[in-house]
């Protein structure tokens, strides 16, 4: 539900009607946890299982307010539906247990749960938990409006967050969300900025970003303060604060990825593989995932469990960011800034580049990059998979740019998501997978995804040991990362010499990256068929990541990369990269990316980047 | 009205010594005043299904502690981790409290002591469904007398 939707229709009400959906296997409990909820007037919904619940929350995103969730259920960890859903999602989730123990509260609280609550529950602690609801709200909002002025939001949000006067706050909350609307309405749909001044909206197309990141890395990314960074890059109508705003969402975006980026190389290996399995990300929004990226570290923090919160995939579902869901906003590609250490950053920004390139905008779309799964649950255009809206709008990537980081970071993540979880792990990607552990972590994976990469570190082996849990969840991660991998690849095609992936063929165009996309979201199926579907993106079957790269190579067929990488996962997740050190085409470049950033081993990625192979992209030539 | 009064006298009077003795906690009392208009059989719904799930689980542990081959604790502790929330839920303090030791039983990978508390766990859960039966029938009793069940603080 996007936040003026909540705002809009709740206002009056909320929390009155809150709409909940209670996951528990324990009839028992679920049976008093529902009656205690439709105690405090909100709208229950009520399953035992935990894939039910997905796929409700799948179905239609906006459909529900809050996911409360039992930890121990038999058909799904509690942690890994919390996972998902906070990536594809981007929902509040709070967890239920009976076991209070120190440590399960804090995997509760890394995965990205924003509440965790003990069995027997008590309906007084039912009562307030539609803060969660509010607060999150407030971030997104806050995070997609503009930096330099300060929001009616932090306004809103501390009065919201005097949650014993719920009266008063809802009141406040209208009055000021109203305000907000007027803005917001004013201003433009993605930019929730609600400043007074009405600026009209910035698109950050790929050339935009191409040049901003270009000034970024001449000025260096510690170094890039806005004006400067405005007066490189010399464009008309830029104002500073559409330049804060961008590089706030980059240096998240470049955070995630690095924290992504060492779990991906792991998975990256394995994703080299995969087929187009983790491209069905289902619900990737690709650059959704992007955005909330900037906005939130909760999910971030959660998907990668054992990586920072810088967190890429944190839920990135700030509404403004999902550029893929066609939202041109002009801040929600941005690839999140993410700031990894030195080097990423500067792959990173070519990496975004590439992706801006595409004006296949579809591609972006289709990109769920892992990041934005949340996004492309949103997005319809995203189809996530195959559904790449071929729309030409950017859409997907509002800054086209942004959608390349947010591949990048997805790409990263979701390889090692993707990758470690399950299968994977690429064959071939053994090499890569080693040094690309870390990025698999990203948090893009579901829950398992992530679990499956901390395994996957170890090596490439291990993702090519399919890992047939996560695949279900890594699946969708992957597919970001296929996605992003795929996009990227175009770029990157450069030098990779395995070029085995180079489904090519299209890839330049947007399909590679919306096949891509797509199959990230399919990956969630776990069907490699996300990235068939991607067909005619170009090969970029599961692998598109890797096919993109690769595509450049071969130019040949378009077969789509083979997803040597996992593909059980459907992931596309990278290929093997041959010799690790190299990112298999397209993937690898993410893996590379990714684990050079992670791991400060610029050696894939650098030459990734510097090869350039995208052609359109500035990255190549930046680097 | 008397036997109205009397049947209530004998509720709350039964009541209490539930909760004295342990059987019940404060969690069976927020129970039951979240039975209203809207859902009158609300407690003894949700008793019901204690006992069905109780069973269920009961069995999957002997099942699972009858194993020769060798015991999969981790499917034992799963089921009383389990037992142990329906129970905090409903208020079954004597037998959450079984299960408190018998986790501990399982962890230890101790299978005698985890027969024992299995044992103890069967023994309380049958206890409580035979007090909850008698509690719902003095209920059940009162209000055919056109009485109101007393809450009981």
């Amino acid at each position: 539900m996007t936040v003026e939707q909540i705002v809009s229709e709740g206002k009056d009400q909320f929390p009155i009607g809150m709409r909940v959906l209670a996951v528990d296997d324990d009839p028992t409990c679920l049976l008093l946890l529902g009656t205690l909820l439709r105690r405090c007037q909100y709208h229950v919904t009520t399953t035992s299982q935990a894939k039910t619940a997905l796929k409700m929350l799948r179905e239609n995103k906006n459909k529900f307010d809050l996911v409360i969730s039992d930890v121990h259920m038999p058909d799904m960890d509690g942690f890994k539906l919390l996972e998902h859903v906070g990536l594809e999602m981007d929902l509040p989730v709070i967890m239920l247990s009976a076991n209070g123990d120190t440590k399960l509260v804090m995997k509760g609280i890394t995965h990205g749960a924003c509440d965790y609550l003990l069995k027997p529950v008590r309906i007084e602690e039912l009562q307030n938990i539609w803060q969660h609801v509010v607060r999150r709200k407030k971030k997104d909002r806050c995070n997609s409006g503009s930096k330099d002025k300060p929001h009616p939001d932090s306004g809103e949000a501390a009065g919201i967050g005097n949650v014993d006067n719920n009266g008063k706050l809802n009141k406040k909350r209208k009055d000021q969300n109203e305000d907000e609307d007027d803005e917001r309405d004013e201003n433009g749909h993605d930019n929730e900025d609600p400043s007074a001044q009405k600026k009209p909206r910035v698109v950050w197309s790929v050339e935009l970003h191409r040049k901003f990141v270009a000034a970024v890395n001449q000025l260096g990314i510690d170094k890039a303060v806005p004006k400067k960074i405005l007066e490189l890059m010399n464009v008309e109508k830029l104002t500073r604060e559409n330049v804060a705003s961008h590089l706030q969402k980059f240096r998240l975006y470049l955070k995630r990825i690095s924290c992504v980026a060492n779990q991906q190389a792991n998975m990256a290996a394995a994703l080299g593989t995969a087929d187009s399995a983790y491209l069905r990300m289902g619900s990737l929004n690709g650059l959704g995932n992007f955005h909330t990226l900037a906005g939130s570290d909760q999910l971030h923090n959660a998907a990668f469990r054992s990586f920072p919160p810088s967190g890429v995939l944190g839920r990135l579902n700030t509404p403004a960011g999902l550029g893929i869901r066609g939202l041109p906003s002009p801040g929600t590609i941005q690839l999140g800034h993410v700031q990894n250490s030195g080097n990423p950053t500067n792959d990173l920004s070519k990496l975004q580049s590439f992706v801006p390139g595409n004006h296949n905008t579809n591609i972006l779309q289709g990109m769920p990059m892992s990041l934005e799964l949340d996004r492309l649950q949103h997005n319809k255009n995203v189809g996530h998979i195959g559904e790449l809206p071929t729309t030409d709008s950017m859409t997907v990537f509002p800054g086209s740019g942004n959608l390349v980081d947010a591949r990048i970071t997805g790409f990263s993540n979701n390889q090692l998501l993707g990758v470690t979880s399950n299968s994977l792990m690429l064959e071939g990607s053994s090499q890569q997978a080693t040094s690309h552990t870390s990025v698999s972590a990203i948090g893009f994976q579901n829950g398992n995804a992530l679990s499956d990469f901390t395994s996957i570190a170890p090596a490439s082996n291990q993702l090519q040991d399919s890992k047939a849990g996560s695949q279900g969840q890594a699946s969708p991660i992957n597919c970001n990362a296929g996605q992003i991998i795929r996009s990227a690849p175009q770029e990157w095609n450069a030098p990779r010499k395995d070029a085995p992936y180079q489904s090519h063929a299209s890839i330049n165009s947007s399909i590679p990256i919306n096949g891509a996309m797509i199959q990230l979201g399919q990956c969630l199926d776990r069907n490699n068929s996300i990235f068939h579907r991607t067909t005619d993106l170009d090969s970029v079957g599961p692998l598109n990541f890797v096919d993109p790269l690769s595509i450049k190579h071969s130019e040949g067929d378009n077969s789509i990369m083979e997803p040597s990488v996992i593909e059980k996962e459907g992931y596309l997740m990278f290929q093997p990269r041959p010799h690790g050190s190299h990112v298999p085409d397209n993937i690898g470049s993410l893996e590379d990316l990714a684990s050079a950033m992670m791991k400060q081993v610029p050696t894939n990625l650098s030459v990734l980047l510097q090869e350039g192979g995208c052609n359109g992209y500035s990255l190549r030539t930046s680097i | 009205m008397d036997v109205v009064n009397q049947l209530q006298r004998q509720f709350i009077d039964y009541s209490a010594s539930l909760h004295r003795e342990g059987f019940l906690d404060d969690q069976f009392t927020q129970l039951q005043k979240l039975q209203d208009d809207n859902s009158p059989d609300f407690v003894v719904e949700v008793a019901s299904l204690f006992f069905e799930d109780c069973e269920k689980l009961i069995n999957n542990m002997a099942r699972a502690l009858e194993q020769q081959q060798g015991v999969d604790f981790r499917q034992v502790d799963a089921s009383v981790h389990q037992l142990k929330g329906s129970s905090s839920s409903i208020g079954a303090m004597r037998v959450k409290d079984v299960c408190v030791a018998f986790r501990s039983f399982c962890e230890a990978q101790n299978r005698e002591g985890c027969l024992r508390c299995l044992q103890q766990v069967t023994h309380e859960y049958s206890l409580l469904k035979n007090k909850l039966q008698t509690l719902f029938r003095l209920q059940q009793q009162i209000l055919a007398a056109g009485g109101s069940i007393p809450v009981v603080e």
